[in-house]
């Protein structure tokens, strides 16, 4: 097979790594993470050099092969494509999961030093690092599945890293079994897309579902599939109600925390449904509002978790939260479709270079203080100057001040609201900008200012662990600036989502309805009005691209061919009816955190008494963990209570009455076993006489 | 060809011979005395097969090589079946089939 480019070695080279550490260096405390590292650099620098070369040709490459190959007359051709799938999105991934991995990798070295487990914890880094980069290479929603649940495992074993600790143990059984249920929705999804669509190959799906009928008897399934293809990315990405693993996950070591539980693998959800935003968007046009489902739960999951945020005091349970709720957003942006999917994936991009940062940062802090409790540290800045100050920059670029990295990515998503008609959402997802500054400030604060303990034996970390540090503060800085317009090309002219084979179908249609109905002639609203509402259904439908096409539908007489919109620069654009109030609300929450938690305004112990059950309720993540505890203990037992009794005496029952029946006919039959060979020729005698008169009778010859 | 006999008289005495072997297969309790009841049978076959082809087919030869063929055979089957004999009596000191019946259920 001849290979257009070496992405593949790119998931090759952490997989080498993990055979051969795992084959021979399974104990080698100084090789293993030294052999891990030296792959995952390898890596990172092929990545780099792979998306140079996208970025020259952004053409997407494929190096497949055909896994399973069926031709039929349901489907016609029917493939599954395994191999390497190189664009824009997946190049952006590949460089955004090797580069933190290698950083993580280097800080493990210093984090986990003193760890029994060394060489383990690199094996299974190593692993991941494999699983993800397949993950993000698929070709297909069937691969991508398989190392869905490759990192699915990854993260159990990781979570599960401190085995002899019962919280670890039940907190990687729940990260397990959460997800399974998301991933069951996924694979019903995977299989009802190949059933209905007849591909389930990425580059397939567009020209595909470009011919799917937007009404008629057709239009439910696809509505069915986006959403249940949704139900894995809430697992993976942690959104509500599937969030309650996210949290307890936090039982890993923190390296892994950064690199699993809040740069890559929790984006992967983000990134599938940015994959299949094909099936999303003709959803939206033809069936139910699936795209809309997303936003709510992304838009609710973002401010749900922000607020719990607020009141916890586990540094890395905050984070967590944290986490969740930058998921939300990614989410919400990506529901509303359109420019709101690159935002998305822009936010994808920087929160995971400065949630790596937060996250390496506590772990340094833990490292240093060896507690997670918030009320435990205080004054850090002056005895870990670094881990301070770099985490500084993480909190500045999280609470979206400018020029820092979340600025330009929450900008882009709350213009996208905006843009597309969102206003309710537009206001939480700005309400959401102002708790998640809020509560990083309060972190920083409560870590790293004020009095803190002056016994203290707390100390910068060694350059292993400060030295990732740095460099993910720098790219916080300025990882939002790839937005910019930089020789006519940015983020967005590179990943882009748009509606545009659908509008050309939108228009087709509304031609052919013209046609059928003389009295709509090039209206084309009245012409879809009159089979009635689903694109109402598409009141997110405000793309620059089918903006245009509306526009343009009032005022044309004869509707020909769908107006190709001029190609615009999709740069980063400064609205600054969305920039300006976005800034003051992040300042706004930073300048509450400093007067509550640095200058105590009011003591926060006082107000959380004044909210009284509000804030209980809060502090308590909302009961859901007890809520779902008590539908265990109530529904679920008594549903599976009942089902085991079916099973246990009907089911059961039936098959032992079988067995039963047949022991009895057994001993009954095994008298006629004498051993006795005479008896046995006695009995063919008997058998033949017989036969041969039935024989003569039938025949009539007798 | 013995004018008079004819082919219903050569069937009659075979199958009486098929019978008497028969019957000697199904009572006989000594094991020798089993192998003789088969050699009976088989020869009853064989008279079946030259009569018939004696009669009915007489330029075609099956019926003979056949017979022929099951005369070989029979002294093969004689010969496995008196080692069994043999075996079967150093084995349990008796060979009366009724008591070698170790294979009943």
């Amino acid at each position: 097979m001849h290979f257009s480019n070496p992405s593949y070695l790119v998931p090759l080279l952490p997989l080498g790594g993990f055979l051969i550490n795992f084959l021979f260096f399974r104990k080698r405390r100084d090789v293993a993470p030294l052999l891990a590292l030296l792959a995952v650099t390898a890596a990172f620098g092929l990545s780099l050099w792979l998306a140079l070369g996208v970025m020259a040709d952004p053409a997407p490459k494929l190096d497949s092969l055909d896994w399973l190959s069926v031709t039929n007359q349901v489907f016609g051709h029917f493939s599954i494509q395994v191999g390497t799938l190189l664009d824009p999105l997946s190049a952006l991934m590949l460089v955004v999961v090797t580069g933190v991995s290698a950083l993580v990798h280097l800080y493990s070295l210093g984090y986990m030093h003193e760890e029994e487990g060394l060489a383990r914890f690199f094996l299974y880094l190593g692993l991941f690092t494999f699983s993800m980069l397949g993950l993000v290479l698929s070709p297909s929603l069937y691969q991508m599945y398989i190392f869905w649940e490759l990192v699915g495992l990854c993260s159990y074993l990781l979570i599960g890293f401190y085995y002899d600790k019962p919280s670890a143990n039940q907190a990687s059984k729940k990260a397990f079994v959460v997800n399974r249920v998301g991933d069951l929705g996924m694979f019903f999804g995977i299989l009802f897309l190949s059933y209905y669509l007849g591909t389930a190959n990425f580059l397939e799906l567009g020209p595909k579902l470009a011919g799917w009928p937007l009404f008629g008897p057709a239009w439910l399934p696809l509505g069915a599939v986006a959403l249940l293809l949704f139900m894995g990315a809430v697992g993976k990405s942690a959104q509500f109600p599937l969030h309650v693993w996210l949290p307890d996950a936090m039982e890993g070591p923190t390296p892994v925390s950064a690199l699993i539980h809040a740069a890559t693998m929790v984006a992967a959800g983000v990134f599938m449904v940015a994959r299949t935003y094909a099936v999303f968007d003709t959803a939206l046009l033809s069936s139910v509002d699936a795209p809309f489902v997303v936003a709510c739960v992304g838009g609710f999951t973002s401010i749900f978790a922000a607020t719990i945020a607020c009141t916890q005091f586990d540094i890395k349970r905050v984070l967590a939260y944290s986490t969740l709720s930058q998921l939300g957003y990614m989410v919400l942006a990506l529901g509303v479709g359109g420019l709101g999917v690159t935002a998305g994936v822009f936010h994808l991009f920087t929160h995971a270079c400065f949630k790596a940062l937060l996250f390496l940062g506590s772990g340094s802090v833990i490292h240093a203080v060896h507690s997670n409790d918030l009320r435990q540290m205080g004054g850090l800045r002056k005895r870990m100057p670094v881990t301070a100050w770099t985490f500084l920059a993480g909190c500045v670029a999280i609470a979206g001040v400018p020029p820092l990295a979340g600025f330009f990515s929450k900008d882009e998503i709350l213009a996208a609201l905006k843009e597309t008609g969102h206003p309710g959402l537009y206001i939480l997802a700005s309400v959401v900008a102002f708790f998640t500054a809020f509560y990083m400030f309060r972190l920083y604060f409560l870590a790293f200012e004020g009095e803190g303990d002056p016994h203290s034996h707390a100390h910068e970390s060694p350059a292993t662990m400060t030295i990732p540090l740095v460099v993910l503060a720098l790219c916080s800085v300025a990882a939002g600036w790839a937005s910019l317009p930089g020789n006519g090309r940015s983020f967005g002219d590179y990943i882009h989502f748009e509606r545009g084979a659908q509008v050309q179908a939108d228009w087709t249609r509304a031609t052919d309805l013209a046609a059928v109905h003389p009295e709509a002639q090039g209206d084309y609203r009245a012409a879809t009005a009159l089979w009635a509402t689903p694109l109402d259904g598409a009141k997110g439908l405000s793309s620059t691209a089918s903006a245009a096409a509306l526009s343009a539908t009032a005022s044309a007489a004869v509707p020909v061919a769908a107006p190709v919109p001029a190609p615009e620069s999709r740069a980063f654009k400064l609205d600054l009816g969305v920039a300006v109030p976005a800034t003051l609300i992040g300042l706004a929450g930073i300048l509450l955190a400093f007067g509550v938690y640095r200058r105590r305004w009011v003591d926060p112990a006082r107000v959380a008494a004044g909210l009284g059950p509000i804030y209980t309720l809060v502090y308590n993540k909302y009961y859901v963990d007890e809520f779902y505890r008590w539908m265990m203990d109530h529904v679920y037992y008594a549903v599976s209570g009942a089902i085991a009794w079916f099973d246990r005496h009907v089911v059961d029952g039936l098959m032992n009455g079988l067995a039963w029946a047949a022991q009895f006919l057994g001993a009954g039959l095994r008298k006629a076993q004498t051993g006795r060979v005479q008896a046995y020729a006695l009995g063919m005698l008997a058998g033949l006489l017989i036969l041969v008169f039935t024989a003569m009778k039938l025949l009539g010859s007798y | 060809m013995i004018p008079g006999i004819t082919l219903d008289h050569y069937l009659l005495l075979s199958a009486a011979l098929f019978s008497i072997g028969l019957f000697g297969v199904l009572t006989r309790r000594n094991a020798v005395g089993v192998l003789m009841g088969l050699e009976l049978m088989l020869n009853a076959v064989n008279l079946n097969l030259v009569a018939f082809n004696g009669l009915l087919h007489r330029s075609a030869l099956g019926g003979q090589m056949l017979s022929l063929f099951t005369i070989t055979i029979a002294a093969a089957e004689a010969t496995v079946g008196l080692a069994l004999v043999v075996s079967l009596f150093r084995a349990r000191r008796s060979v009366r089939v009724d008591e070698a019946d170790l294979l009943k259920g």
